[in-house]
């Protein structure tokens, strides 16, 4: 009779854990740096993630559990990661890498595996161009997207002459790159340019000394994290923020460490895909959510890995649910959502979104984000991508 | 390329070299007493810009300024009595890898405690704004860090040469064995000399805090360049420590300037034709 009993409890116990298997449950693997010079991000896109997964809940009948690995922001250990996602965990879905670098080094074995992955961060312009992959999607933003439209739009205000500085690495290079293109297209003149060591430059003294020599009205800028903070406190206490204004991507004063700058960071002008004072439904629910949980504004960090999850979220409603069904469904997905229309671009499955113009400005709890133009929402070039003429 | 340029260019590599300067006497002077190093000096640097940010949130700059590197010394107290007393015999390999690590964990202490999120704290009222110098405009924050350090090298540089405790230091460096046959406490004048230093690193930290970001990670990055500044000014000596300073903020602030192409390769190009040349470095404790 005991036995019995233990065998019927045993039985519904093993039926107990089975079930929630039965209703569809994805595994998602979250590729974060928890360590190393980005931890702050990729604590912030997590946070944005699950919450972007507890909002949307209610819109698909999957269930979803989380496997967090650590990429140390270095290329093979992010690789390494990768495998053990795909082959140990037999994840669904990865969704996260922050850095371009981690993207590069997983890119084939992704690709390769057949695992979809939603990129929550790394913009490197490749990995939606000649790279492009069909399991790839892209939910943060590219380089380029950011930063040409403010090339014309910096021009259009009357800025002809421009110094351009950012870190000598890939990222810094194509996002000044990308800002060069439109704003010598658009028929302003770039007339000095300066890309210092990455990650070793903590004095830019030197360099600022150059940029107001050069003549230019304005001064153009990619740095993040503790570059952006020690580039924009200095670029003010030089007193140029005067002399010559300081424009960027806007990175520079990202509300993650805008606090960090204080009021050095006042004025600058800066383009990005998100700033938490956008004025939209999806965004007001966004932050107040955003806001209750961490006790932040959110970051543009926190809405990649929220927008992710929802991207996710709606790819599994379609009723997608193993790897392959998942990345045709996320090339596809589209919504109203805190930065505005958020759709895919079927032809490299990168992100298309408007671009704010926004200025750091003084407010009533600290700084605060003053939007001064929304940019049209513009596809990347294919760039060599492929995807269309094989889907 | 006319007079204010090089005269601001020659602020800029004084600032940088000075802000050296309190690290890397620290760590010289240690190493040069006590043959033993402490990898781990960077990461007290990042401390003392941690809780001179803490401090200076709650308090404001000036006590930031003066609690760092209290609190940075306190840390090397805490240091030496756990750690660093039952290596002093065990070898610079030994050494070298227990404040290596050292430096992780004080690396991750700082994020647990302070989190990710890069902090800042502002330059206080009295040394904002610029002045104007031979023609100039120059931060007059970054003018502090220049006179500071040039104090604080007189003050040592003072004691060193003209008091009993500077003779005992001086003693200790040129012969540690005979100096204790003398009568002299080497070992508590080591302890003395090491919490010094932290402090001095502490004081680097909290000084270097309003203009640079306070990161997890900038310990790790000031580190690099003490060491090159130890190795090419010479073990153990305040004017080499001094020198090497003056060396590394020039080669590194003009390099920028001039050769930009170059600049991260010139200090190092330096840093070897020194060891070639001089491999006491240029200004060593001992003849």
């Amino acid at each position: 009779m005991k036995d019995k009993a233990i065998g019927a409890l045993a039985g519904l116990c093993a039926g107990a854990l089975a079930l929630p298997a039965a209703a569809d449950e994805i595994k998602v693997g979250l590729l974060l740096p928890y360590s190393g010079v980005y931890a702050a991000l990729g604590n912030d896109i997590e946070a944005g993630f699950r919450l972007g997964l507890a909002a949307f809940a209610d819109e698909t009948e999957a269930r979803f559990a989380i496997v967090r690995e650590d990429t140390e922001v270095k290329p093979p250990v992010g690789l390494a990661k990768a495998r053990k996602l795909v082959l140990d965990d037999q994840v669904d879905v990865i969704a996260g890498v922050v850095s371009s670098g981690v993207l590069g080094a997983i890119r084939d074995f992704v690709h390769n595996s057949g695992v979809p992955l939603i990129v929550a961060n790394a913009g490197n312009d490749e990995a939606t161009g000649e790279q492009c992959s069909p399991f790839i999607t892209r939910m943060s933003f590219s380089n380029r997207q950011v930063n040409r439209p403010m090339g014309e739009w910096l021009h259009a205000q009357g800025v002809q002459k421009v110094y351009t500085i950012a870190p000598d690495y890939a990222a810094g290079r194509q996002m000044i790159g990308a800002f060069v293109d439109g704003f010598t297209a658009a028929g302003g003149e770039v007339v000095g340019q300066e890309f210092t060591p990455f990650q070793t430059t903590q004095d830019f003294g030197p360099y600022l000394a150059k940029a107001r020599a050069s003549g230019a009205e304005a001064v153009y800028a990619f740095f993040a994290g503790g570059e952006a903070i020690s580039f924009v406190k200095q670029y003010d206490s030089f007193g140029l923020k005067e002399a010559m204004p300081l424009y960027g991507a806007g990175f520079l004063t990202s509300p993650l460490y805008v606090e960090a700058e204080g009021p050095a960071a006042e004025g600058v002008i800066a383009a990005l895909h998100y700033v938490p004072t956008i004025e939209n439904a999806a965004n007001a629910a966004f932050v107040a959510a955003f806001q209750a949980e961490t006790g932040r504004v959110p970051s543009e960090y926190a809405v990649q890995g929220y927008d992710a999850a929802r991207a996710l979220v709606q790819a599994t409603a379609t009723g997608a649910a193993d790897r392959a069904s998942l990345a045709q469904a996320l090339a596809k997905v589209s919504f109203e959502g805190p930065r505005g229309p958020t759709a895919i671009d079927p032809a490299t499955n990168n992100i298309v979104q408007p671009i704010y113009v926004y200025e750091t400005v003084a407010g009533e709890t600290g700084l605060t984000q003053k939007v001064l133009a929304q940019l049209p929402a513009e596809a990347d070039p294919a760039n060599g991508c492929t995807l269309s003429a094989t889907n | 390329m006319d007079f204010g340029f090089w005269l601001f260019q020659t602020l800029n590599a004084l600032q940088l070299s000075m802000l050296l300067f309190l690290l890397s006497v620290g760590l010289t002077v240690i190493f040069g007493l006590m043959h033993f190093v402490n990898l781990a000096h960077g990461a007290l640097y990042a401390v003392g810009a941690y809780v001179a940010a803490t401090v200076a949130g709650m308090v404001g700059y000036w006590a930031g300024l003066l609690v760092a590197p209290l609190i940075v010394a306190e840390l090397g107290l805490l240091l030496y009595w756990l750690l660093i007393r039952r290596m002093r015999q065990s070898g610079p390999m030994a050494q070298v890898l227990v404040t290596f690590g050292l430096i992780f964990v004080l690396l991750d202490l700082t994020r647990i405690i302070w989190g990710d999120i890069a902090l800042g704290i502002e330059v206080p009222d009295l040394l904002s704004g610029r002045i104007e110098i031979g023609g100039v405009t120059y931060p007059v924050y970054r003018l502090f860090i220049i006179a500071l350090g040039a104090a604080i090298f007189a003050a040592l540089a003072l004691v060193l040469a003209h008091t009993q405790i500077g003779a005992m230091i001086r003693a200790g460096v040129d012969n540690d064995q005979m100096a204790a046959c003398l009568g002299i406490n080497v070992e508590r004048l080591f302890l003395l000399v090491f919490c010094i230093g932290c402090a001095l690193a502490g004081l680097a930290g909290a000084v270097a805090a309003p203009v640079l970001s306070v990161t997890p990670d900038m310990g790790l990055k000031i580190l690099i360049p003490t060491l090159i500044v130890v190795v090419i000014g010479g073990l153990g000596s305040l004017w080499g420590a001094m020198a090497g300073s003056l060396i590394f903020g020039f080669v590194q602030t003009f390099g920028a300037v001039l050769m930009p192409g170059l600049a991260s390769v010139l200090i190092y190009a330096l840093l070897a034709a020194v060891l070639i040349l001089r491999p006491a470095g240029l200004f060593p404790a001992r003849g």
